[in-house]
C-alpha cells in the first residue's frame, strides 16, 4: 500500500470528505453508546433534539457556540499564516478582563455607547496580549506556539488574583455571600447586551458580531493585498520576502489581529452570558483550546468557522441537557473526539491517495 | 537526465584516488552509485573482484564503502560517541543497553591512530565544523570501511585543517584503505592524490597519475575544449551607463562570516557580466546582497546612482533591480500559490492590479494569461499551483515576472540549473533580449560555458573576492578555470 500526494485535488473531494468522515464518526460513535448500553438509533435522536430541535434548543447552542466562533476566528487567522497562535485562551481571558473593567467604569452611559466600549477594550485587550508573542517571534524568531501558550497560564493566573487574591476593582466586596465566596462585580444593565429574537430563536449581539467578523476576515484575505501577502508568507516566507513584502509588520498585524478577535469572544463572555468576571467557569469551558479544533475542521474558512462552532456548541448543549443518571457527560465528548478524529483523519484523502499495489 | 554516462574508474588498495570535475560534473552521483543511494542503469560495480549490487546504503556499508558528506549527517544533541556507534549493527552497538565506556575507548583509539584529536564524549553541537567532520571520519572506520568516499572534504576546512585532514587520509592509506577524494580544486588534489580521475559532463574523460598532472593540464579536462562555438558575436549594441556599480562590498554568510569580500564590480546598461566560479565562494550571497535579500556590512552598492541602504528587498525592487534567484521553488515563487498569484508576487503593490488595499481578480486573471501565452508556458491554466510547474516553465513564469517590472538591473543566479536543453536556450534568448532593451545583466552560474556563451565579460570569483575580469570574447578556459580554482589569480 502507497500513499501519494494527489496531482490536483478534484472539488468534490473536499465536501465528500468531510461528509463521509462525519458519517463513519457516527458510525463508531453508535457502536460506542451500543457497548455501553444505549441504543444508538434513539440516543442520536435525543442529542439532535437536545441540541437543534426542542423548544428552545437552538438559542443554547447559539450560546455555547458564540465564544468557539470567536476563538476559531482568531486561529484561523493567524494559522492561516503558519503563525501558531495558541493563546486564544489566555487572549479570551484578556478581553473579558479589559472589556468587563470597561463595562463597569461606563455605568450609566448609554447602552450602544458602552457596548462599543467594552467590544473595543475586549479587542484591544487580546490584541495586546497577542503582541507579546508576535514582538517575539517578529525580532528574535521565538518560537510563538510556545510564547502564546505559556502566556494562558499567566492570563489565567492574572483572572485568579483579581477576583480571588486581591480586592480589585473587578471584585465583589459590597455583600455578604461575595465575603464568603469571592466573585466578580455584576455589570451593570447598560452593560448587559442586547440580542434579538426571531421566531423563537435567540440571536445575542456576540453572536451577530462573530458573523460579521468571519465576513469581514473573508474579506481581508482573499480580496485584498493584505490577504495576498498573509497567503504568500504563508506559503514561503522566502519568497514573501523576496518579492518585498514586509514579513516583520505582516507578523504583527495578524498575530494582533487575532487576538483581538479571541478578546471579542472575551468581551461577548461579559456582556451576552456571564456578566461578571467568572474565573473558573472560563478556564473550565476551554474555549481557546476548542476554537483550534474548531478552525482545523473548518479548514481555515471563516464561514466554515461559524458553522462547525455551531455543530460543535450543539454537541457541547446536547452534553450539559442529557448529562443525568443514565447518560454520562462522558459520552457526548467521547463522540466529540470521534468527530475530530474522523475529520481529521480524512484529511488525508483531501490532499494524497491511497494506492494498493504489491 | 544522464548524470553519469558510461564511467569508468577503478581505485587500488592503499591508494587516495581523486574524483575532480566542475559542478553537475556527476562526482556526487557517482559517489551516490558506489554508496548504494542510487542504482545504475547500466554497468557494474565490481569491488574487490566481486561484482556487486547495492539496493540500500546498509549493503554498501557491509561491503566496506563508507561516505563521509559535504552536508554531515550526525545528531546534534548526542555525543560523539554516540555518534560514532549509530547504525553500527555490530557487538557494541547491536546490543540493547548503550556500553558507553566500551565505544569511548574504541572511539579514543582511532582518533590517536589516525590523528583524528575530538573528545569522544563532547557532544556534536558543541564541536567546529572540522571537528564534525572528524567525527564522519571516525563513524565510517569504526564500522571498518575499506573504502572511503570523501566528497569535497576541504569546502568546509581553514587551510591548516585541511593540511590535517590530508595527514590523515596519507594514514588511512598507509593502513591499506582506499580512498575516495571528490573536489575541484586543483592544488589539493595534487597534493593528497596519487591518481586523479576528471569528469566532464558525466563522462569520465581520463585518469591521470597526480604526479605527473599540472594545475593547467587538469583545469583543460576539467572544463575541456569544444566550446569555441557558442560564444556571443562580437559586435553587440552599444553599451548604456552604468546601472549597478558595487563598490568594495562585503557582506555575511549564513554562518556569520564574511562571505563576500571586498568586492567591486561595475554594469552598464545593455551589456551581460557573467560571475564564474565555483559554487560556494561567496556568488550567491553576493546576489542577494544586491537584490537586497543579504545586509551589506561594508561598502556600497549603487542602482542608476542611488546608493540602496542594503537588506531590503523592497527597496531594490523599487530601484530597479529584478532577481532570478538560484532557489526557484520557495524563493522565486510561493510553491502552493496558482501561477496567476506567482506572476504578481511583486506588482501586487501597484495600481493595474490593486486599487487601494483591494486586489483587481480580472486583472490578475488577463496579466496571468497574457503571460502564459507569451511565453509559451505550458499548463493547464494561471489557476494551477506553481509546484506542479516543469522547471522550465517555472523559469518561464519567474522571468517574465522579473521582466515586467521594467528593470533596469537583472540578477540571474543560476537560471538554467536543472533545466534541459530546450529550456536553457529559452532562458538565454531571454537573458540576450533583455540585455538588448537596455538591461544591465549580472549572471552568475558555475558554468563556464553557459557564461562565455552568452556574457560579455567575466568576473571570477575565489573565496569571496572577484580574483580577475576578462573580456569574454578574449578569455580562454583554461585561464578562467585556473583563476576559477584559485591557482592564478595574477590579476
Amino acid at each position: 500500500m502507497r500513499i501519494e500526494r494527489r496531482l490536483r485535488q478534484p472539488w468534490w473531494l473536499t465536501v465528500v470528505v468531510p461528509v463521509v468522515s462525519i458519517a463513519v464518526a457516527f458510525v463508531l460513535s453508535g457502536f460506542v453508546l451500543f457497548l455501553t448500553g444505549h441504543p444508538p438509533l434513539k440516543s442520536f435522536h435525543r442529542i439532535l433534539d437536545a441540541a437543534f430541535i426542542a423548544n428552545g434548543a437552538l438559542s443554547e447552542t447559539v450560546i455555547a457556540a458564540t465564544p468557539l466562533a470567536f476563538t476559531g476566528l482568531a486561529a484561523a487567522v493567524a494559522f492561516r499564516m503558519n503563525l501558531f497562535n495558541i493563546g486564544g485562551e489566555g487572549q479570551l481571558y484578556a478581553g473579558a478582563i479589559t472589556g468587563a473593567a470597561i463595562g463597569l467604569l461606563m455605568a450609566g452611559s448609554p447602552s450602544p455607547l458602552v457596548f462599543a466600549g467594552m467590544i473595543a477594550a475586549g479587542a484591544a485587550g487580546g490584541a495586546l496580549l497577542a503582541a507579546i508573542p508576535a514582538l517575539l517571534r517578529a525580532f528574535f524568531s521565538t518560537n510563538e506556539i510556545i510564547t502564546s501558550l505559556m502566556l494562558n497560564y499567566v492570563v489565567a493566573l492574572v483572572l485568579e488574583y483579581l477576583i480571588f487574591d486581591s480586592h480589585s476593582y473587578l471584585r465583589d466586596t459590597s455583600g455578604f455571600e461575595a465575603s464568603v465566596f469571592p466573585q466578580g462585580k455584576t455589570l451593570p444593565d447598560e452593560a448587559t447586551w442586547s440580542s434579538w429574537t426571531i421566531h423563537g430563536l435567540v440571536l445575542p449581539l456576540g453572536f451577530l458580531l462573530a458573523i460579521a467578523v468571519a465576513t469581514l476576515v473573508w474579506v481581508l484575505y482573499t480580496r485584498t493585498r493584505f490577504g495576498f501577502e498573509v497567503q504568500v508568507i504563508g506559503d514561503s516566507a522566502r519568497a514573501g520576502r523576496y518579492a518585498g513584502m514586509r514579513t516583520r509588520r505582516k507578523i504583527l498585524a495578524v498575530m494582533c489581529l487575532s487576538g483581538a478577535i479571541a478578546g471579542l469572544g472575551g468581551a461577548s463572555q461579559m456582556g451576552d452570558f456571564r456578566h461578571q468576571l467568572d474565573p473558573q467557569g472560563l478556564r473550565q469551558a476551554n474555549y481557546g483550546y476548542t476554537g483550534i479544533v474548531v478552525a482545523a475542521l473548518a479548514r481555515y474558512n471563516p464561514f466554515a468557522v461559524v458553522l462547525v462552532a455551531l455543530l460543535l456548541g450543539g454537541l457541547t448543549n446536547a452534553g450539559f441537557t442529557l448529562q443525568g443518571a443514565d447518560f454520562p457527560a462522558g459520552l457526548v465528548g467521547v463522540m466529540q473526539g470521534l468527530i475530530l478524529f474522523c475529520a481529521l483523519g480524512g484529511e488525508l484523502f483531501v490532499r494524497y491517495r491511497v494506492r494498493f499495489a504489491w | 537526465m544522464v548524470a553519469n554516462d558510461h564511467v569508468d574508474f577503478d581505485a587500488a588498495e592503499g591508494e587516495v584516488h581523486a574524483l575532480l570535475g566542475e559542478n553537475g560534473a556527476g562526482k556526487t552521483t557517482l559517489s551516490k552509485m558506489l554508496t548504494g543511494l542510487y542504482r545504475p542503469d547500466e554497468g557494474e560495480i565490481v569491488l574487490f573482484g566481486r561484482t556487486v549490487e547495492f539496493s540500500s546504503p546498509r549493503d554498501a556499508l557491509d561491503a566496506g564503502i563508507a561516505m563521509v558528506h559535504q552536508h554531515f549527517k550526525l545528531v546534534s544533541p548526542f555525543t560523539v560517541a554516540e555518534n560514532v556507534v549509530l547504525g553500527d549493527q555490530r557487538d557494541v552497538g547491536r546490543s540493547f543497553l548503550l556500553r558507553q565506556r566500551a565505544i569511548e575507548s574504541r572511539v579514543e583509539e582511532l582518533s590517536r591512530r589516525y590523528g583524528l584529536a575530538v573528545d569522544p564524549r563532547a557532544r556534536i553541537w558543541q564541536l567546529s565544523v572540522g571537528e564534525q567532520q572528524r567525527v564522519e571520519i571516525l563513524k565510517a572506520l569504526y564500522q571498518d570501511a575499506r573504502i572511503l568516499i570523501l566528497d569535497e572534504p576541504t569546502a568546509v576546512l581553514t587551510p591548516q585543517e585541511a593540511e590535517a585532514l590530508f595527514e590523515t587520509i596519507r594514514a588511512m592509506a598507509a593502513d591499506g584503505r582506499t580512498v575516495i577524494f571528490i573536489s575541484h580544486k586543483l592544488h589539493e588534489v595534487k597534493a593528497v592524490a596519487d591518481r586523479v580521475t576528471v569528469l566532464r559532463r558525466g563522462k569520465s574523460v581520463a585518469t591521470v597519475p597526480a604526479a605527473d598532472a599540472t594545475p593547467r593540464s587538469l583545469a583543460a579536462l576539467m572544463v575541456g575544449r569544444e566550446l569555441e562555438t557558442g560564444r556571443r558575436s562580437t559586435e553587440r549594441g552599444p553599451t548604456g551607463e552604468a546601472v549597478l556599480e558595487l563598490d568594495g562590498v562585503w557582506a555575511d554568510g549564513d554562518r556569520g562570516v564574511a562571505a563576500v569580500k571586498d568586492v567591486s564590480l561595475t554594469i552598464r546598461g545593455g551589456e551581460i557580466v557573467g560571475v564564474a566560479g565555483v559554487a560556494g565562494n561567496g556568488q550567491r550571497e553576493l546576489a542577494e546582497t544586491i537584490v537586497g535579500m543579504r545586509p551589506v556590512t561594508r561598502g556600497a552598492v549603487q542602482v542608476c546612482g542611488r546608493r540602496l541602504s542594503g537588506g531590503d528587498p523592497r527597496e531594490a525592487i523599487s530601484a530597479g533591480v529584478a532577481y532570478v534567484p538560484e532557489d526557484r521553488l520557495g524563493t522565486g515563487v510561493a510553491p502552493g500559490l496558482s501561477i496567476a498569484s506567482n506572476i504578481v508576487l511583486k506588482a501586487y503593490r501597484r495600481s493595474p492590479v490593486s486599487s487601494g488595499p483591494m486586489l483587481r481578480f480580472g486583472r490578475i486573471r488577463d496579466l496571468a494569461r497574457g503571460v502564459i501565452d507569451r511565453y509559451d508556458v505550458r499548463t493547464s491554466g494561471p489557476n494551477v499551483p506553481a509546484w506542479q510547474l516543469s522547471g522550465g516553465n517555472l523559469q518561464k513564469v519567474v522571468l517574465a515576472r522579473e521582466f515586467s517590472g521594467d528593470p533596469a538591473v537583472l540578477v540571474a543566479a543560476s537560471p538554467t540549473r536543472g533545466l534541459d536543453v530546450a529550456g536553457i536556450e529559452t532562458v538565454h534568448s531571454y537573458l540576450r533580449d533583455a540585455a538588448s532593451t537596455g538591461v544591465g545583466v549580472l549572471l552568475i552560474s558555475e558554468d563556464l560555458d553557459e557564461i562565455l556563451a552568452i556574457a560579455d565579460r567575466v568576473a571570477v570569483m575565489y573565496e569571496g573576492t572577484v580574483v580577475g575580469e576578462r573580456d569574454a570574447g578574449t578569455a580562454t578556459v583554461e585561464e578562467l578555470g585556473l583563476m576559477m580554482a584559485g591557482a592564478g589569480s595574477e590579476d
